[in-house]
């Protein structure tokens, strides 16, 4: 009787704390989404509100009458993320192949190697990788921001982890008895079966590079070229410094799609952080 | 066997080939050249020649006497703390609810989804988000504290070093402490159930099993947690560069931060900023080492191990045999 009370106390303590978090997740994307469909002087008279208004329309004119372009923004996005994606998780997938299937000589230090380098930041490469880039005059080209991908240690060390169970040799050797080239075989066999692997990983690397800040800001200077997060950045400048409804609904166009994204994938993505953490 | 292994060992370094390429070109050859850069004379826009200083060390010195970057690495492990304990704690007392078998918590999934979600969205929307929320004279936060009571006229809370550091940590917390608890709920999952009834059979309570039994079974989890976001902590950028720009009074210059201005603003001092990098690099490759020592590959270990052992136990078999034979001749 007693073991059951204080049960259903720790329940409820539980359970409030549990939904006060939920509420801090949801509050500020909220706010946010709702103050971007009011007029600035509504907000400057109550910033929070429970109900939208309608002067979405207004704001996104004041919004892209400026030197904000989110449809541009987008577009250059979604180019780099997807290609450094693509680049990404084939390449990875390949030297992981190369790993797990092949016998070679530095199989083993090479291995130590990509662990050795795997938690080397963007950001202290950065001065020399500047450097190098200016230097051959392809600063603006969004090539430098999708080729770097190719190299991702740690997603070869995911993959290689996934592979070694989930890839049998004897796959392999029936279809090279078949006469199937060694190229072929990693592309016919090794990447369907990679498939939940390669959905994962995929998704997180498009996430990283869809927010990346650091690297665009510091490579790309001419404006037609520039990615979503320092379009955002924009917003932090003094032309909108009286704009509060623009400043709200450029903030929300910039979310929006991730925060669709998310809900439609959530499940894929909470296991892929699950999944990683056990495998790392 | 022998054959077979040259003849495909080829395609080994054939497959590993492009990330090496793209390994050299854009991050070994980056990290030299940055290194270099450190001990030269390189600085203003658009500058590419550069010669080696008379003393080569000078950058270092003066970066490690600068107040300014004493104070960026002091904030940035300052913010971090302030970020990373209060996660942890959060993380786990979740983790430890969510895997309670005892509460059988329901709507789990839809926790873990709204816990998670900060973490999946743009830092620089974020940033921007909060300085908007923060703001002088009219902001939700100003709105909140004006309709309970508490303040007759609107705060400005930006121009206070200690808030724009808390909301800093903050928001590091906000964004981070789902994924941690994601991470150790999948770390407690691993455990074998059997310790766990082992546990409640012997009488521990919920306190109990969590503090000796849950906490030590994930301490190599625990332990990549804290690598890495020491790490991911010590390169932190968009939220102190976007939020307050640094300010109030390099009150959240963090030394990416302080990076940053080194090399693309002011005089544009990429020798200065490549010598800081370098520093930077240096605590990083030392806390990677100690990742890289956690991180080998345990199951192999495992069966390297095994393997020995029953080579011994077969020699000692092996001996015991030739004794009893030698005994019995």
């Amino acid at each position: 009787m007693l073991k059951n009370r204080s049960n259903t106390i720790i329940k409820i303590v539980i359970y409030t704390v549990c939904i006060l978090l939920a509420i801090l997740s949801i509050a500020p994307f909220y706010i946010m989404i709702v103050n971007s469909t009011r007029s600035t002087v509504e907000i400057q008279a109550h910033a929070i509100s429970l109900l939208p208004s309608r002067y979405a329309l207004k704001n996104l004119a004041i919004l892209t009458g400026k030197s904000f372009d989110p449809m541009k923004g987008f577009m250059n996005s979604l180019f780099i993320s997807c290609g450094a994606t693509l680049c990404a998780v084939y390449f990875s997938t390949m030297t992981a192949y190369g790993l797990v299937v092949y016998d070679w000589k530095f199989r083993k230090p090479y291995f130590s190697f990509i662990m050795a380098v795997m938690m080397i930041p963007a950001q202290v490469t950065m001065i020399g990788f500047y450097q190098m880039v200016y230097k051959i005059h392809m600063t603006n080209n969004m090539w430098m921001l999708i080729l770097p991908a190719i190299a991702s240690p740690s997603m070869v060390f995911f993959m290689r982890q996934y592979m070694y169970p989930a890839l049998s040799m004897e796959i392999i050797q029936s279809a090279r008895i078949d006469g199937a080239k060694e190229f072929a075989i990693f592309n016919m066999i090794a990447l369907p079966i990679m498939k939940p692997a390669i959905a994962t990983q995929a998704i997180f690397s498009f996430v990283s590079s869809w927010n990346n800040l650091f690297t665009p800001l510091i490579l790309l200077t001419n404006q037609e070229k520039y990615t979503m997060p320092i379009m955002v950045s924009l917003l932090r400048g003094d032309i909108y410094k009286t704009e509060y409804g623009s400043v709200y609904l450029g903030l929300t166009l910039t979310v929006l799609p991730l925060i669709i994204v998310y809900l439609v994938l959530s499940k894929y993505i909470i296991a892929g952080v699950a999944l990683g953490s056990v495998k790392g | 066997m022998g054959k077979k292994k040259n003849r495909y060992a080829k395609y080994g370094y054939l497959f590993c080939l492009p990330f090496t390429i793209a390994f050299i070109l854009f991050m070994l050859y980056p990290i030299l050249y940055t290194l270099i850069i450190g001990f030269t004379d390189l600085k203003g826009l658009g500058m590419t020649n550069f010669k080696i200083l008379e003393d080569p060390f000078a950058n270092f010195k003066t970066i490690l006497t600068n107040p300014s970057f004493i104070k960026a690495l002091k904030n940035t492990v300052g913010i971090w703390i302030a970020n990373f304990i209060p996660q942890i704690c959060l993380a786990l007392l979740l983790a430890a609810w969510f895997t309670d078998k005892r509460s059988k918590i329901k709507g789990q999934g839809f926790f873990k989804v709204l816990f998670y979600m900060p973490n999946i969205i743009t830092a620089a929307t974020i940033a921007i988000l909060f300085k908007a929320m923060f703001d002088y004279p009219m902001s939700p936060a100003n709105d909140l504290v004006m309709s309970l009571g508490l303040s007759d006229t609107p705060i400005q809370f930006l121009i206070n070093k200690t808030v724009t550091r808390a909301i800093v940590a903050f928001i590091q917390f906000w964004m981070w402490y789902g994924y941690t608890m994601i991470v150790v709920i999948s770390g407690i999952l691993g455990i074998s159930p059997e310790i766990f009834e082992a546990a409640e059979v012997d009488g521990a309570n919920r306190v109990q099993t969590f503090f000796l039994v849950t906490i030590p079974n994930i301490r190599t989890i625990l332990l990549f947690t804290l690598v890495t976001s020491l790490i991911g902590g010590l390169n932190m950028f968009d939220i102190p560069k976007l939020f307050m720009l640094g300010g109030p009074d390099n009150a959240t210059l963090t030394t990416s931060v302080f990076i940053y201005n080194q090399a693309f603003s002011g005089s544009y001092m990429y020798n200065r900023a490549a010598a800081a990098s370098m520093i930077m690099f240096t605590i990083i490759c030392i806390l990677s080492a100690i990742m890289f020592f956690l991180m080998r590959d345990k199951d192999e270990e495992k069966l390297r191990k095994q393997i020995r052992e029953q080579e011994k136990a077969y020699r000692r078999e092996q001996n015991a045999l030739k004794k009893a034979g030698k005994e019995g001749a």
